[in-house]
Formats: C-alpha cells, sequence, structure tokens
C-alpha cells in the first residue's frame, strides 16, 4: 500500500450495508465514511436504523450485505471482541456499564489487553480520571450506583482504556440534563484534539453541528444526506424534513 | 429429663461432623455445576460423568506413582482438558442457541461417557486407599483424619475459586461477561475463550472431588449419577449461580440427610433432600439466595 | 365490498363524539412517571397519530389503554364505559384491538388460520368438537379481513412464509377480525421499505373509514399524510395537538425533536 493510498484511506469505510431483524429490513444498502481523527454525525429519527448502523459496524449484529473496512482491510467477519483489540470502540446508547462490578474493574476491562504495559496501565488511567474526576472519587462503587451521567462518563472512559483509533457513540447525550450534554460536547472535542475519531450517533442535532466535522442524515435505513456541518444548519429545510416534524 | 436423655447426643454430633464432610464434596461438585450455569447458561448433565471419570483416572496415577496427591492434581488437570475439548467441539458451537439444545448435548455426553468408563473399566468396583491414614476418637468412634481432610481441602479450593473470581483479571472478565456477554465482547473479552475456561475450571472441580472422594465410596462408572442428581437440588435450593448459596445449600441438605439417617436408612434418607427442593420450589423458587439476573 | 367513501374533510372526522376519552391518566414505576396526569379526546372516526421523542411515555399510554398495563391513577372511559385497569382480554370484548412493534402472528399456521382464530374470540361456544371449517361465518369474516388488508390472494400461506411487510399487514388484518371499533396500530411500518410503507399508509386509509385509528409511528412523513389529528407526547405529557399543518407549525414541537 503507498504513502499515498494509506493518507487518503479512511479510517472505517461501510459500503452497501443491509441488515435484518428477523425479518425487519433496517438498513437498506447503508454506505458512509470516517476519516482518520474525524468527528462523523449520524442524525435521524427513532427508528431509522443509527444504533443498527453502529452495532453492524462493530459485528454485534449480523449483516447480510454489504461490507465494513478498517484501514482499507474489510472486518466484516472479524469478531467483536478482535475488533475491540484493534481499535474500535463502542459506547451503546443506555450506557450499559458492568452494574455489579466496580469503577475500576469497569476501567480495568479495557487495559487488561496483550502488550499492554503497567507504565502504559497508570498513564491510562490517570488520564481518564483527568478527564473525568468524578470516576477517580468513586473508583471503589460499583457501577450501578452511580447517576445517569456518571454511567455516560465511565461508559465512555471505559472506551477510552482501550486506546481506541475511533470510538463509536450512541446517543451520549439521551436522558441527560443540559449540564451533562455540554460535558459530553467538551468531551468530544477533547477526544478530537486528542486524534480520536469518533462516528457520533445523535438526536441532538445542535451538539452534532458543532462537534462534527461531516454529517450523515439517515431515513428508513438509507442515507439521505450528506454533508459538511459547515454548509448545514438547525434551520434548515433538510434537517426539518427528516429530523424534525 | 427422660426426653432429654433420649436424644442421641453423641450420634447427631457424629453425623454433623458426616454431615459436613459429605456437604463439603458435595458443595466443591456443586460449585463447578453452578459456575457453569451461572456464567454459560449451560445445565451441565455430564458433570456426574466428570466426577467419575476424575475419580478413575486418579486411581490410575495413583497405582502409577503411588502418590495421591500428585494422583488428585493430574486427574484434574486431565479432565479439565477433556471438558475444554468437549466445550470447543460441542457447546461452543450452541452459543446463543435455545437452552434445550445444550441440556441434550450434556446428556448425550453423559451417556457416552458413562458407557465408555463401562467399556473400559468394568463394573468392579476400585479402590484408593486413604493418604492419611490416622484416626482420632470421636467419643465411642475412631474417626478418620482424611474425612476432616476432605472437608478442609474442599473448602479451601473453593476459597480459591472465590479469590480468582474476585481478584484475578480473568475473574474480572468471567464476571463482567456474566452480566453482560454482548458489552464484555464489545469491550475486548475474548468471550468464547472466557467459557471454554469456565467450563474447564468447572470440570476439573468436578473430577477433584472424584478424587477425594474415592477412598470414601470406591469408584465405579455410576458413582456419577447419585451426586450429580443431590448436586443439582443443591443449585437449586442455593440459587442458581449463586456460589455461597451452594455452599451453604450442600452442607445444610447434608446435614439433613446425616440427621434423618439417625433414624432411617440412608437410602430413605435421600427423601429429605427431596423435601427441601420442592419447599424450595414452592416457596423461594430462585433459591434460597438466588437473585434473578438479566442478560 | 365497496364502502361509501367519507365526504367529510379529515378534521371534521371526529364530530361523531369521543369514542375515548382520558382523564389524568398517571402510570408511575418506582420514582419515574412514564405518564403525568395525561388529558385525552379521541373523536368516533378520527386517524390519530401519536408521536414524541425517545421515552415520551407513547408505549405505556398504548399500554393503559390496551389492558396491557394498569394505569396508577386516571381514568380512561371507551364509548362512554369506564375501562381503567381492565385487562387485555376484557378490553379487547369491549371493542380495542391492538398490532404490535414486534410481529405477533402465528407463523406455522396460514394466514387465513391466524385471522379466523381472532374472528372466533368474538364468540364463545361450548361446542368442542366442531370441525373448525364448519364456522361458515367466521370463515367468511376472516376472508373479509384478509381482503381489507390486500392478503386475499395469500390466505392460504403459511404465515411464516410472507414477506415482513405482508407479516405486518397480516397483523392488522387479525385485529380487524375482532371487529373493533377502535384499532390501535403499534409503529406498523418499522422495519419496511418505501414502497411496503405507501402500501400501509392505503390500507389503513382503506379501514379508516369504518373506524377510529389510533397510531403510534416514527415515520413524519407518513404521519403527515395519514393523519387527521397528531398528539404531541414529551416527557409524560402532552405537549401538542391539532391537525397535521398547526403541528408542523408549532415551534415548541420542532424544539422538542431537534433537542434546540
Amino acid at each position: 500500500m503507498s504513502a499515498l493510498a494509506t493518507s487518503a484511506t479512511p479510517l472505517v469505510q461501510v459500503e452497501g450495508l443491509h441488515t435484518f431483524y428477523g425479518k425487519s429490513h433496517i438498513l437498506h444498502g447503508v454506505s458512509l465514511t470516517v476519516g482518520r481523527g474525524e468527528v462523523v454525525g449520524l442524525l435521524g429519527r427513532n427508528g431509522v436504523g443509527k444504533s443498527t448502523t453502529l452495532k453492524s459496524i462493530v459485528g454485534l449484529v449480523k449483516a447480510a450485505q454489504g461490507q465494513v473496512l478498517f484501514e482499507g482491510r474489510s472486518v466484516t467477519s472479524v469478531p467483536p471482541h478482535k475488533l475491540a483489540q484493534i481499535g474500535i470502540a463502542y459506547v451503546p446508547e443506555d450506557r450499559r456499564i458492568f452494574r455489579l462490578l466496580t469503577v475500576m474493574e469497569n476501567l480495568r476491562v479495557g487495559f487488561d489487553r496483550p502488550g499492554v504495559t503497567d507504565t502504559r496501565k497508570r498513564e491510562l488511567l490517570d488520564k481518564v480520571f483527568a478527564y473525568f474526576p468524578v470516576l477517580a472519587d468513586r473508583r471503589n462503587q460499583a457501577g450501578g450506583t452511580l447517576s445517569g451521567g456518571e454511567q455516560q462518563m465511565l461508559a465512555i472512559a471505559r472506551a477510552m482504556m482501550l486506546e481506541p483509533k475511533i470510538i463509536l457513540l450512541d446517543e451520549p447525550t439521551e436522558g441527560l440534563m443540559p449540564r451533562m450534554v455540554s460535558q459530553i460536547r467538551q468531551i468530544i472535542d477533547a477526544l478530537h484534539r486528542d486524534g480520536v475519531a469518533i462516528l457520533l450517533v445523535e438526536q441532538n442535532v445542535p451538539l452534532t453541528l458543532e462537534t462534527s466535522q461531516r454529517i450523515y442524515i439517515l431515513e428508513k435505513g438509507m442515507v439521505r444526506h450528506h454533508c459538511a456541518s459547515s454548509e448545514i444548519h438547525v434551520d434548515h429545510d433538510v434537517i426539518k424534513q427528516y429530523l424534525g416534524v | 429429663m427422660d426426653f432429654l436423655s433420649s436424644i442421641p447426643w453423641q450420634l447427631l454430633l457424629i453425623q454433623t461432623v458426616n454431615g459436613v464432610v459429605t456437604g463439603m464434596i458435595l458443595a466443591l461438585v456443586a460449585s463447578g455445576l453452578t459456575l457453569i450455569f451461572g456464567i454459560m447458561d449451560v445445565v451441565n448433565f455430564a458433570h456426574g460423568e466428570l466426577f467419575m471419570l476424575g475419580a478413575y483416572f486418579g486411581v490410575i496415577v495413583v497405582a502409577a506413582t503411588g502418590n495421591f496427591w500428585v494422583g488428585l492434581v493430574v486427574a484434574a488437570a486431565m479432565v479439565a482438558l477433556l471438558g475444554a475439548a468437549l466445550q470447543i467441539l460441542t457447546l461452543r458451537p450452541l452459543i446463543g442457541r435455545d437452552p434445550l439444545n445444550t441440556i441434550l448435548v450434556t446428556f448425550g455426553i453423559s451417556l457416552i461417557l458413562q458407557n465408555y468408563a463401562l467399556w473400559q473399566f468394568g463394573t468392579v468396583v476400585r479402590k484408593v486407599s486413604e493418604p492419611i491414614e490416622s484416626y482420632f476418637t470421636l467419643f465411642y468412634l475412631q474417626y478418620p483424619w482424611y474425612r476432616i481432610f476432605v472437608a478442609g481441602l474442599a473448602a479451601a479450593i473453593i476459597g480459591g475459586l472465590y479469590v480468582i473470581l474476585k481478584y484475578s483479571k480473568f475473574g474480572v472478565w468471567i464476571r463482567a461477561t456474566t452480566q453482560d456477554r454482548t458489552m464484555a465482547q464489545a469491550m475486548g473479552i475474548p468471550v468464547p475463550l472466557v467459557y471454554t475456561g469456565v467450563f474447564a475450571l468447572g470440570a476439573g472441580m468436578a473430577a477433584a472431588s472424584g478424587v477425594l472422594f474415592a477412598p470414601l465410596g470406591g469408584v465405579a462408572p455410576t458413582m456419577g449419577l447419585d451426586w450429580v442428581l443431590k448436586a443439582f437440588i443443591v443449585v437449586v435450593v442455593g440459587g442458581m449461580g449463586n456460589l455461597g448459596g451452594s455452599i451453604v445449600a450442600a452442607i445444610l441438605i447434608s446435614l439433613l440427610e446425616a440427621y434423618a439417617s439417625i433414624w432411617v436408612s440412608p437410602s430413605q434418607a435421600v427423601i429429605v433432600s427431596f423435601v427441601a427442593l420442592i419447599l424450595t420450589l414452592l416457596f423461594k423458587p430462585t433459591g434460597l439466595f438466588g437473585t434473578t439476573v438479566t442478560r | 365490498m365497496e364502502q361509501a367513501i367519507d365526504q367529510r374533510p379529515p378534521e371534521n372526522r371526529g364530530a361523531l363524539g369521543p369514542i375515548l376519552q382520558i382523564d389524568k391518566l398517571t402510570a408511575r414505576f418506582g420514582g419515574l412517571a412514564a405518564l403525568n396526569a395525561v388529558g385525552f379526546e379521541l373523536g368516533a372516526g378520527e386517524i390519530r397519530a401519536v408521536i414524541g421523542p425517545n421515552g415520551a411515555g407513547k408505549s405505556t399510554f398504548f399500554n393503559c389503554i390496551t389492558g396491557v398495563l394498569r394505569p396508577t391513577a386516571g381514568r380512561i372511559v371507551f364509548n362512554g364505559e369506564d375501562i381503567t385497569g381492565l385487562p387485555s382480554d376484557r378490553i379487547s370484548q369491549k371493542g380495542i384491538a391492538r398490532s404490535y412493534q414486534i410481529t405477533n402472528i402465528m407463523p406455522n399456521v396460514t394466514a387465513l388460520e391466524n385471522v379466523r382464530i381472532a374472528a372466533q374470540s368474538r364468540r364463545h361456544g361450548w361446542n368442542f368438537i366442531r370441525h373448525r371449517d364448519s364456522f361458515v361465518d367466521l370463515t367468511e369474516k376472516a376472508e373479509s379481513a384478509l381482503e381489507s388488508v390486500g392478503l386475499l390472494s395469500k390466505a392460504y400461506e403459511f404465515a411464516v412464509n410472507l414477506s415482513h411487510g405482508e407479516q405486518r399487514n397480516l397483523e392488522i388484518g387479525i385485529a380487524l377480525a375482532t371487529e373493533p371499533k377502535l384499532l390501535c396500530l403499534d409503529e406498523p411500518t418499522a422495519g419496511m421499505s418505501a414502497g411496503e410503507t405507501h402500501e400501509t399508509a392505503s390500507l389503513v386509509r382503506r379501514i379508516a373509514k369504518n373506524l377510529t385509528i389510533l397510531i403510534v409511528e416514527h415515520d413524519m412523513q407518513l404521519v403527515m399524510q395519514l393523519a387527521s389529528r397528531i398528539t404531541v407526547f414529551n416527557y409524560g405529557s402532552v405537549l401538542a395537538d391539532g391537525t397535521p399543518a398547526e403541528i408542523q407549525q408549532n415551534p415548541r414541537v420542532q424544539e422538542v425533536y431537534l433537542k434546540t
């Protein structure tokens, strides 16, 4: 692979993804890309297939057709735990932290990987506690005792422990108070500065437009619109059509 | 006054000791079973045969080396490997499918292993001598130290399991996988490997119980049947997937049986276990210590 | 079986008087109020869409009306009768039918049989020995329901062999076979292609001539085309209620959807 090809190759490419839940045809040929270090937003109403797209990329749902490429190589049939090890992290809707494990144990799961030195482990912990001081305070508490916002932070921190190249974030601000929403915005910005790519699924349009470089709009399992965030704003007709009422 | 003296105090105390000893062996068998069920949702009908094979391999290695402890460790290791192989070949392909499939598979394996043992070793009961031959005086009995030792060693093994679960990396992997298999995968935990490891661990524990029990009751191809039945009762009464619960339930049931056999024959005393099972299912179906876990 | 086309404009269809009146409906789970003193009125003959963001209480609302959930407080009056807290089988007998988000058909039985069993629920008898084909009137009712949902040609197909869209429509057919006065549709076009959605929309318009319909949907285009009135839920309360045009022009509704 020549140097030119590497720099032009997107980090993640999704091509023509068709996914079913039983007979229910959720994704009707979704294609999108995320560049190295880019924040890309995936917008759409409920039930259009945003979460399913993320789950298909991460292998938690088997795509019936189409492929997923990571750094130019096909990863469509790679098992989910291997994808996590090569640098694709997933933070689901409703967080799903390990409720009966402590905060530390939740984080440990992320860095108990082969090839991570003790020094690196300490560095990662320090970094994550710098981003989320509240987690340091609660490090020995069971995950289930944390508030909604704290659980969201733990879910993101846990993903960061994987030292991922891309984080798939599914509706991180859902159900959170406005104060926490702005905290999430800051975290996304900080991750972006650190060079981590993010595929952000959201229904919060202003947040998405402010934090991403590009957006895709999904409707009924297909990409209906794709543009740079700078080319569009909340009052745009396209936004109203596919996201509003 | 007359009533008090009619209670066989000495016999009760002797039976208490017996009950605890049997209970600890049962606890060791049941721990493996509840571990496999709690973590992998597999009802392992072959557990009794793993116990039985452990006893046979133990007999063979003891005969070859003359050392009981070597026999214990090697037999447990061999059966653990066998368990891993069985899991990879027959249970891994069934992950995520209807639990009925795994029940049928493990039941089939149990039949195969029983008949293999019958063919390989014959029906003659094998004997192993106890590694510790000294006795102490318990009232009017000469009570073998070995029995006390077995109870202690079983407790130590279960304690070791607890420590692994709570503090080791593998333990965190196991607990994470049990709570949320999907997110465990998403966090890079090699879930198929975790399942194989857990099955091997459970198999090894069953085998160790078999070797420990061998000097007390002899080794025969059908020796696993009684134990696995009681182990299932213990797992249900204690709460499926609950380690502490199985230990308490195992001791409780063994004590009740031991006391009952003061007045009735041992084969009738078994009824006590079933009564305990029925009462638990009627009044606290999730087990004495059970909680419902969401997958 | 051509029905007379209802000539009244959509917004006046409800003028026959309310078929459903809901007062201070509350549903609490632990400390959380999924529905908070909701008031709601549905006119007979309306096609009313219920929309709102995730977690707004739409499913809970449906579940209370159809007897799946017992509300914590409040009253639900259907056709003048208090049906609050009645179990779902009694609610079905009163004339409220429901289709589900996850397809609930019997896969190993034909389409016709699926619908006939539903039709049979309206009749009670002690004769267990009669052959199922001997209930001629039930078979006719079942065939008529299948025709309404466009599946008469597939009557003898096993339900498992139908396409996803056909299965979802069969589910509506099953609900219709119970001859309801109020039909509650829970995301009927979930997982459908644009083409299938279009067909379902026509289907709903066809059957709406003799029924009142309450529909929860996320497909905004479908909702705008189909509904005579729209109710918007948010955080367990009714945020807005009006014609499609009124809702589209309501800035608060836009804010809630776009999170501005």
